[in-house]
């Protein structure tokens, strides 16, 4: 028996938080039409930590700006609690691969700022903005300006942000992309504790494989282009976990496993790219 | 500085620089107080930093709403954002007798004309400000369902705010300029109107303690702004 199980949508038990169902996305028409996400199916139930992984040019991002409603032009449906959502939803908190704190604000005024939106009062979003930045690491940095913290840094600040307005879904881009190794298997670690803690439903969208186990429940793993499902995996490590799970035989064995998947779709994306490198330079 | 006026005076007491083209610093010095005595130049230190406040002012108000729009509204931007560039380039200060019709020897004259002549700079850098915004940080105010009044307000104005402030720069500079310039050319009230008197009597020291209350009085507008753009940027 495989320590990874192939499942098909809705493989755990409980009713799903988030479900994405059959979503087709095509940029351009005619001939020159590409295909970025091909009927797409899975869902996320409450407090799961799901990751969807596959090489670059897959759709991750694509479908990561569906979810999250910054693209409504597809074919399918996105639900939160059994609504399609059009836009934006309130329910979904996003961090995104970029670094994007406002470089205009200080750390709390960063975090508190969707709570300003909401017409929360300064004392109130204060406060509930302390508690996140405890929470993720940076007490004592509040009165700084983003230009003084590092990567890492900056990036706890965008998950706090999105965590202070209380979204039931936390919906992550490559978060640590630009981080180095060791910075994001500490982050990585902050992740999971306030995932834990807060038993946040988390949707995160990767292309680093560690990264997946060491954080997911599950992981959906995409072909390349067009990004299809190929299989989702369910990750069978204890809870709580730390990043000290990268060291066990279990974890090397899903790493092994998933990336036996990945590999195929990785040589095909990178054949293809090489391919298309050739082509412009003849022409 | 010190160090460059003793140099220039030594060149010039040494005759390596002819004294009727530059006048002695010590001359120029000694004539500050007869400037301020004789020519009444607080009312013309006052008239000049009335008209450049008017104008620096009005260029922003102006000027960072037309910059938005252009911002807003593509097929408008494509239209003319070539025009406003070319209107930067543009001689205005020669257009001086058509607003001599229009507004009469005034203040009104040289107010229109230093805005126009500044708006240019402040149109095109609040333009490219805004166009500059990065993509995530408007996706991060769309995710967190921003109105487009929030979005400008919140997002793009202060994002842009840096490059609004380097076409703010520009813009008072050429504002600055072009009200002297007028007040010489028309020859009316302030600091460019006497600079214009004492040139035609040849006081040359004169002229030049003139030309460095000019200095002056722009040292103290581009002092405010700093301060302004200090209490806006903290980060900066």
């Amino acid at each position: 028996m495989t320590l990874a199980s192939t499942a098909a949508t809705g493989a755990t038990s409980g009713q799903p938080q988030l479900v994405i169902d059959n979503v087709f996305k095509q940029f351009g028409e005619g001939p020159g039409a590409v295909t970025a996400v091909d009927h797409v199916s899975f869902d996320v139930k409450p407090g799961e930590f799901v990751s969807v992984i596959g090489p670059s040019g897959c759709g991750k991002s694509t479908l990561f700006n569906i979810i999250g409603g910054l693209l409504d032009e597809y074919s399918g449906n996105v639900l939160i609690e059994r609504e399609r959502i059009a836009g934006p939803h309130k329910a979904v908190g996003m961090v995104f691969q970029e670094e994007s704190t406002f470089p205009w604000r200080n750390v709390i005024d960063n975090v508190a700022f969707p709570l300003e939106l909401q017409g929360v009062n300064k004392s109130e979003r204060l406060d509930r903005a302390h508690h996140f930045i405890d929470l993720v690491g940076l007490k004592g940095f509040e009165k700084l300006m983003p230009s003084a913290l590092s990567g890492g840094m900056r990036q706890r600040v965008s998950i706090a942000r999105t965590l202070v307005s209380g979204p039931q879904i936390l919906l992550m881009d490559e978060p640590f992309a630009a981080l180095d190794e060791q910075t994001r298997l500490l982050l990585g670690d902050k992740i999971t504790q306030i995932q834990q803690d807060l038993n946040q439903t988390t949707l995160l969208i990767t292309h680093n494989l560690t990264e997946a186990v060491q954080l997911s429940d599950r992981i959906v793993v995409m072909t390349y282009r067009p990004g299809k499902v190929k299989r989702i995996v369910n990750i069978d490590l204890p809870r709580p976990r730390t990043s000290d799970v990268v060291s066990s035989d279990a974890f090397g064995h899903y790493v092994a496993e998933i990336w036996a998947d990945l590999r195929e779709e990785a040589s095909r994306g990178m054949a293809d790219t090489e391919s298309a490198r050739r082509a412009s330079n003849r022409g | 500085m010190v160090g460059a006026f003793v140099l220039l005076e030594t060149l010039l007491r040494y005759g390596v620089v002819n004294k009727y083209v530059v006048p002695l610093p010590s001359q120029v010095l000694f004539s500050l107080e007869r400037i301020v005595v004789e020519e009444n130049i607080l009312t013309r230190i006052r008239e000049t930093a009335y008209e450049m406040a008017v104008s620096c002012l009005a260029v922003i108000v102006l000027g960072v709403p037309l910059g938005a729009m252009l911002y807003r509204w593509r097929p408008l931007r494509r239209a003319v954002l070539d025009w406003v560039a070319a209107m930067a380039a543009a001689p205005l200060v020669l257009a001086f007798p058509l607003f001599l019709v229009m507004f009469g020897r005034s203040p009104t004259t040289v107010i229109v004309m230093s805005v126009i002549t500044g708006l240019a700079p402040i149109i095109i850098k609040t333009t490219e400000g805004l166009l500059g915004v990065r993509p995530v940080l408007i996706n991060v105010g769309r995710s967190l369902k921003m109105t487009d009044a929030q979005m400008f307000r919140m997002i793009l104005l202060p994002a842009a705010l840096p490059t609004i402030f380097s076409g703010i720069r520009l813009s008072w500079t050429f504002v600055l300029i072009s009200v002297v310039g007028i007040e010489f050319l028309i020859n009316l009230g302030g600091l460019g109107q006497l600079i214009n008197d004492l040139a035609e009597r040849y006081d040359l020291p004169g002229t030049y303690a003139a030309i460095g209350f000019v200095i002056l009085v722009s040292v103290i507008f581009f002092m405010l702004l700093e301060r302004v753009e200090k209490w806006l940027r903290p980060a900066k």
